[in-house]
């Protein structure tokens, strides 16, 4: 129950807000009007439906994203020499945000679905390739050296021990690259999205239906957050075996 | 111990390091052998070039100049038959005990049928004291209990080498006289030929049949001491008249070399 304490308190401020004066009331919708908008969004609206369209953009991009970023980071954590030339074009690309690209993609991908993804699977590839990377370049040469002595070959110690070293870098760059996602999310959905949360907060701008601004806002929050807790529950079982330092 | 046949052989061995500052020699001209069921430790100043030794022989380095051979075959990589043991022990964090001490034997080089390879895990746990932790991960051990891991990993896959650097160094004074005792008991049970190194005098003295003192870098052989003390040895021996004799003696030869790699560290630190 302890860890709705916080959450208590964030409405509590957000109502002694809305209500202090401070603002212009007409700006600062209360929770109980975003509530009960969702509410009504929900019933009689779309809002399961546009948050069903985002969840399913972020995942494809997330999935596509970290999958060819596990073998990428692979590589590039465990060859020195290949990590030399690459890193500096990984570094460019990852310093350019993805909304910058947006234009490009609408030039060369049109405004349909496949741009969406696209800009998600960027965003997510070079968010969990640097995770990934960094995590396996990191593994220290002792285990090898160990399973060499055990009389492992080099398939062997790939399978038995990069591979299950690698196995939380992995998760975590699955993480990182969920976060990216959402943030990146509004921008792809910007792409003339009819449907989806960005769509939401996009049109509800339009007419200045702030209390849509933040249902479309907290709904993106909490399933990023309900997501997050779901791949920290995975995580748990799948490296209970990590040393954490406060566990 | 009588003619047991010869099995190690370093044959004017020398090994230099590329380094930024030219070539380092670490070893140099060493000529020595190990025979059969021997216990030999490698005693020098820290940085001297005994590791290196070591290394030659899991295979890990190759020497500049000259040969390092295993019955008489140059040794050019490491084998299931050399078993290491690091000071950093090197379990594998993300198996449990059990898993670790099993690893050697899923591998291709000595895989074992599942109930030799349970008897063998349970009989090593046993012997190495892990038994109430066979399903514990790395992190719940403490020093001691994960270095007893690694030996009792070593022993499963049956190698006739023990090779160790500095196996009990990161350990408590308490810790590593037990794990010393240890040791011994297990190689009364199971013989191997080992190969020690270490930086305690007390240690080389109460656990080898003979001794090796290195020079301060490169590393030359100053001095090749038989210890005539019979096993099994007893905690006992610590205190006898000719233990201590020894050890004075072995304990002269190293702090000379120590001072001598002092110096040499002084005279270079000097010259930059």
């Amino acid at each position: 129950m302890l860890v709705l304490v916080p959450w208590a308190v964030l409405v509590l401020v957000w109502y002694g807000v809305s209500r202090s004066g401070l603002i212009n009331p007409g700006l600062v919708p209360t929770p109980l009007q975003v509530g009960e908008r969702a509410w009504a969004l929900l019933v009689h609206g779309h809002l399961a439906r546009d948050m069903l369209w985002s969840t399913e953009r972020v995942l494809v991009g997330v999935v596509l994203g970290t999958v060819l970023a596990v073998p990428v980071g692979f590589l590039l954590g465990w060859y020195r020499e290949v990590r030399r030339f690459i890193d500096p074009v990984i570094n460019f690309f990852r310093a350019l945000p993805p909304i910058a690209l947006i234009p490009l993609v609408i030039v060369y991908f049109g405004i349909g679905e496949l741009a969406k993804i696209v800009i998600l699977f960027y965003a997510a590839f070079f968010a969990a390739v640097i995770v990934m990377y960094e995590g396996i370049a990191q593994i220290s040469p002792i285990y090898v050296r160990v399973a060499r002595t055990l009389g492992a070959t080099d398939g062997e110690i790939f399978r038995r021990v990069i591979v299950p070293l690698a196995v939380p870098h992995m998760l975590t760059a699955l993480r990182v690259a969920l976060g990216v996602a959402w943030a990146t999310l509004v921008a792809a959905e910007l792409l003339a999205a009819r449907e989806g949360l960005g769509a939401v907060i996009e049109n509800a701008a339009t007419f200045f239906q702030l209390d849509i601004i933040y249902v479309g806002i907290i709904s993106i929050g909490l399933i990023a957050l309900v997501m997050d807790l779901a791949l920290r529950a995975v995580a748990r079982r799948m490296v209970s075996w990590q040393e954490r330092i406060g566990s | 111990m009588s003619a047991a046949a010869t099995r190690i052989v370093f044959d004017h061995v020398s090994v230099a390091f590329r380094t930024a500052g030219g070539l380092l020699p670490v070893v140099e001209d060493v000529s020595w052998s190990i025979a059969n069921g021997e216990f030999v430790s490698i005693i020098g100043p820290s940085g001297c070039g005994k590791t290196t030794m070591m290394n030659m022989v899991a295979g890990f380095v190759q020497p500049t100049t000259g040969r390092v051979t295993l019955d008489g075959a140059a040794i050019t990589g490491p084998g299931p038959e050399r078993g290491v043991i690091f000071q950093e022990y090197g379990v594998f964090p993300w198996l449990t005990v059990e898993e670790n001490i099993a690893f050697g034997l899923r591998l291709r080089a000595n895989r074992a049928a599942d109930d030799e390879r349970r008897a063998t895990c349970s009989r090593y746990m046993q012997l190495m004291g892990l038994n109430e932790f066979a399903r514990s991960f790395p992190k719940t051990l403490s020093g001691g209990m994960r270095q007893r891991l690694a030996i009792a990993r070593a022993y499963a896959v049956k190698p006739e080498f023990l090779l160790m650097d500095e196996p009990f160094g990161a350990l408590d004074a308490q810790t590593r006289s037990q794990m010393q005792n240890l040791l011994l008991d297990v190689l009364q049970q199971e013989e191997k030929t080992v190969m020690l190194i270490t930086h305690s005098v007390e240690e080389a003295v109460y656990l080898s049949s003979r001794i090796i003192v290195a020079t301060a870098r490169p590393a030359r052989i100053r001095e090749v001491i038989d210890v005539p003390f019979a096993y099994p040895r007893e905690e006992s021996l610590h205190e006898s008249a000719a233990f201590g004799e020894l050890r004075s003696h072995v304990r002269d030869l190293v702090m000379k070399e120590y001072a001598m790699q002092q110096r040499q560290q002084g005279a270079a630190a000097a010259g930059h």
